[in-house]
């Protein structure tokens, strides 16, 4: 296992080297001058050349981006041309929430989506399994943004009891330690504060969530449906076992390799930043600020990002692919 | 792995049953803290930076309005200048050295005193290459707009001169503006790199802290040498969807918006809790008509003043403007806006007669009309809220003249470059005022000084001797009222010439809660709070 792990590490390292060149070279294939964006509309050529000296814009690219890539190696991603914020310092304000929620809206997704897969399966082509899968497809289909508003509406104004937009009350105060807010508050004892900023999360987290439920509900329920049909779960119901136990024990555990893939696919995508959502309910999240970064050709942040997200995907690509060892005992690395 | 699933499930049930009584119960004992007054405004997006002299945005400046404060500022609500760091000042004869006397007793929020090195400072900052913190800013605006200020001098403490290159009519104004906020020294010294970070002035407000991309904190300022703001804390919040800003709005949440949706308007109109602030902006969108023979966009047919005419005629502004800006806009027929001083009121437009225009058409050799390009951007500026279909709106009616138009559009970066090198025939544009002075139109963007085939400001490339002549006089004498004279002549000239078609004055909009008082819309897009207060609310 360990060799795997190494082995693992080494291709990342790879896949980050080529995803820095593409990401390097094609953002500067849009259209458009970081300098004018910088100095305004109406900033003379003289003022736009000094821009651009001074954030080493006028040299070859191929040079720019050794430049660039050698400060990376040494973990110096550069400064965010807008607000010239260190990038990775910006990365790692605004991940943590984009994280919380995505892990928020993860677990609501995998247990409903789970749950309502299964019962699909054993209950299959009852009213139950259609009104599933129906819902599953509203869920891929719907707009996230027109979704959210329409929770805010209904929850936040009409029943009045969730809060609208942001991450939490602006009079909340929390001592930011480890920037995961809800890690922060508890170890801050601010009871007060985790719960709200838990209200908070309720709403963006649903929004969020209905896409990957819909997904796994899905591979869940042909997963299912997969194992049931197999000898082994005819063996176990022919030995008398209780339906409970045939399903949980018996087909749930095998069936749950397709199920974890689709788990840790739908988490990676949301790590990249739920956009949607994020501006939608003002959540001060990574999806926004690279989106803003991309509009504003920002090339250090867009660039910084998209390695930053790579490397997150790339790490849970490999935790699920250790979880199949513990999952599924034929599988050894 | 036998009872896994079993205990999982018990101890997720108990978590959520734990956290539904966590979250109803804190929602029950919320604490009612409303001792001190809180005013939240909803913002579109978040500041930039905190530095005044260092950003271009308005998401920048409207926070940073709060915490700095200029040697001059506007009088609340309007365009006029009145004295407010420096309590007055003297001109030379030859009209190129400002002395200004400043105010005494003036604290910055870190309790230092403001004097005229904090002056220098602020200014040289920008200007001097090799002032020791010039490196840490691009001052974008200061060779834009200050571009004829030779030198910031110390006199005394209280006393600083300031040299210009050559006489500049607009200077004054433009000390009011942002770039020429005064910041402290000190702190600028004690945080370096991360000075615009920790912004400290001399404002009614102070500030206290800044989540990024969430909101931002000012607190009232004790020591303030004027009014004091009748607010204790001054919160901007971000909200980037129009739709949310209302609802948290209408909720109370915030009270008070930038930016409604026009749809929304009706609704936010119609809304006993809410009240609309609105006027025409100092802004213009219009439509240009490339006339310059040495650009490659170059189409002959613009060269002939009926032809421009005959396109004025043709298009329905009033129509535009009431469908496409739904009400967000007043139609425009100069290119100065009402809201500022020189605006030629007695001007005529050209009103909405498809039959005039295929007759100056025919006149001047078109009958059945030409073909020719109309270049659009695709992104929403504030001068022009849906370019994409004010230009389908436009190309429709030139179609209805026999103009048959192609309409073209580039990434907003790609097309400013494009237009400033005249690879159009026409094209759609707008300016939002630097500072509330003519000549930032007038010159800016009709002279043939700002005609330069690569850069221009001027995308109509209208050369005009007559013009030229009138916009020099104006910029360099400061008597006002001959300067208003020139500018109306420029703008009778324009409106003959008809280089463009001005189509436009975009509404700045705020909308509040009805119990929010004294807030008052500067026509520079700025936003004090220094006057506002909050009444008891039955909420």
């Amino acid at each position: 296992m360990r060799k795997y792990i190494v082995r693992r590490v080494f291709e990342l390292v790879l896949v980050l080297f080529v995803v820095s060149i593409f990401a390097f070279f094609l953002i500067r294939l849009a259209p458009g001058d970081p300098a004018v964006v910088l100095a305004g509309e109406h900033a003379t050529e003289e003022i736009l050349q000094e821009i651009r000296e001074k954030w080493g814009l006028d040299k070859p690219l191929i040079v720019q981006y050794f430049i660039w890539l050698n400060s990376a190696l040494k973990g110096d991603f550069g400064r965010s041309v807008r607000t010239g914020d260190s990038v990775l310092k910006e990365i790692f304000y605004r991940f943590p929430n984009t994280f919380e929620l995505s892990l928020f809206a993860m677990i609501i997704a995998t247990v409903v989506g789970v749950f309502a897969g299964v019962i699909s399966a054993v209950r299959r082509k009852s009213f139950w399994d259609y009104l599933t899968m129906t819902m599953a497809l509203f869920g891929v289909s719907m707009p996230v943004f027109w979704l959210g508003i329409m929770l805010m509406l209904i929850f936040g104004i009409w029943l009045h009891i969730l809060p609208i937009s942001g991450r939490m009350d602006v009079y909340i105060s929390v001592n930011r330690i480890t920037n995961f807010l809800l890690i922060d508050s508890l170890i801050t004892g601010n009871l007060e504060a985790f719960f709200n900023i838990l209200k908070h999360l309720v709403l963006p987290g649903i929004a969020l969530a209905t896409i990957p439920m819909a997904f796994i509900a899905r591979i869940t329920r042909s997963s299912m449906l997969d194992v049931m049909s197999k000898d082994y779960v005819r063996t176990a119901k022919a030995k008398g076992l209780s339906e409970k136990s045939v399903i949980l024990r018996h087909a749930f555990r095998n069936a749950l390799i397709p199920i974890v893939t689709s788990v840790g696919t739908q988490f990676a995508l949301l790590l990249a930043g739920a956009i949607l959502t994020e501006t939608v309910f003002a959540w001060p999240g990574l999806g926004r600020y690279i989106v803003g970064a991309v509009s504003a050709r920002d090339y250090p942040v867009v660039q910084g990002s998209i390695i930053f997200v790579a490397f997150l995907v790339a790490i849970v690509n490999l935790f699920v692919d250790i979880l199949y060892a513990y999952i599924d005992p034929r599988i050894r690395y | 792995m036998k009872h896994f699933k079993r205990s999982t499930i018990t101890v997720v049930i108990l978590m959520l049953l734990v956290t539904l009584v966590g979250i109803t119960g804190f929602t029950a004992c919320k604490p009612k803290e409303k001792k001190p007054v809180v005013l939240t405004f909803a913002k579109a997006g978040d500041a930039v930076k905190l530095d005044p002299a260092d950003v271009t945005d308005g998401e920048s400046i409207t926070v940073m309005d709060n915490i700095f404060e200029g040697l001059v500022k506007y009088k609340p609500g309007t365009t006029e200048i009145e004295p407010c760091l420096a309590t007055s000042w003297d001109i030379s004869e030859d009209g190129r050295v400002f002395t200004f006397h400043l105010r005494k007793d003036v604290k910055f929020h870190d309790g230092t005193d403001f004097n005229a090195d904090a002056v220098v400072f602020s200014l040289e900052r920008q200007r001097d290459p090799n002032h020791p913190f010039h490196k840490y800013g691009e001052w974008a605006y200061w060779g834009w707009v200050f571009g004829a200020v030779e030198k910031t001098e110390k006199v005394d403490d209280y006393t600083v001169k300031i040299t210009l290159k050559e006489k500049f009519a607009p200077f004054l104004t433009t000390m009011a503006m942002f770039t020429a906020f005064i910041v402290s020294p000190t702190s600028a010294e004690k945080w370096g790199e991360e000075w615009y970070a920790h912004p400290v002035g001399t404002g009614p407000f102070k500030f206290v802290e800044w989540i990024k991309d969430d909101h931002i904190t000012l607190e009232k300022f004790d020591d303030y040498w004027g009014e004091k703001p009748k607010i204790d804390k001054l919160i901007f919040k971000v909200i980037p969807d129009a739709s949310v800003r209302l609802l948290e709005l209408q909720q109370g949440n915030v009270q008070g918006m930038e930016f409604p949706n026009p749809d929304d308007l009706e609704k936010i109109k119609s809304d006993p809790n809410l009240k609309l602030l609105s006027q025409p902006g100092l802004n213009i969108g219009y439509l240009a008509m490339n006339m310059g023979e040495d650009t490659p966009g170059y189409d002959p047919h613009f060269g002939d003043v009926r032809v421009r005419r005959a396109v004025s005629y043709a298009i329905n502004k009033k129509d535009i403007v009431k469908h496409l800006y739904k009400g967000t806009a007043v139609p425009a027929k100069n290119p100065l806006p009402p809201t500022l001083w020189g605006y030629n009121d007695e001007i005529e437009d050209y009103e909405y007669n498809p039959e005039k225009a295929k007759e100056l058409l025919t006149e001047a050799g078109y009958p059945d009309g030409f073909e020719t390009n109309l270049w659009a951007m695709p992104v929403a500026r504030p001068y022009m809220f849906d370019p994409q279909k004010i230009a389908e709106a436009i190309q429709a009616d030139l179609e209805k003249v026999g103009i048959k138009a192609k309409i073209v559009s580039y990434d907003w970066g790609t097309y400013l470059q494009k237009t400033e090198a005249g690879e159009h025939a026409m094209c759609l544009l707008g300016w939002t005022m630097d500072y509330p002075d003519p000549d930032n139109i007038l010159y800016v963007l009709l002279d043939k000084d700002a005609a330069t085939v690569g850069s221009a400001g001027n995308v109509a490339f209208y050369r005009n001797d007559k013009v030229h002549e009138l916009n020099m006089k104006a910029k360099k004498t400061y008597d006002r009222k001959e300067r208003e004279k020139y500018y109306k002549e420029i703008q009778e000239i324009i409106h003959e010439d008809a280089p463009w078609v001005c189509l436009a004055h975009a509404n700045q909009m705020v909308v509040f809660r009805n119990n929010v008082k004294g807030f008052k819309l500067y026509p520079t897009g700025d936003y004090h709070f220094d006057t506002t207060y909050i009444e008891e609310e039955g909420n």
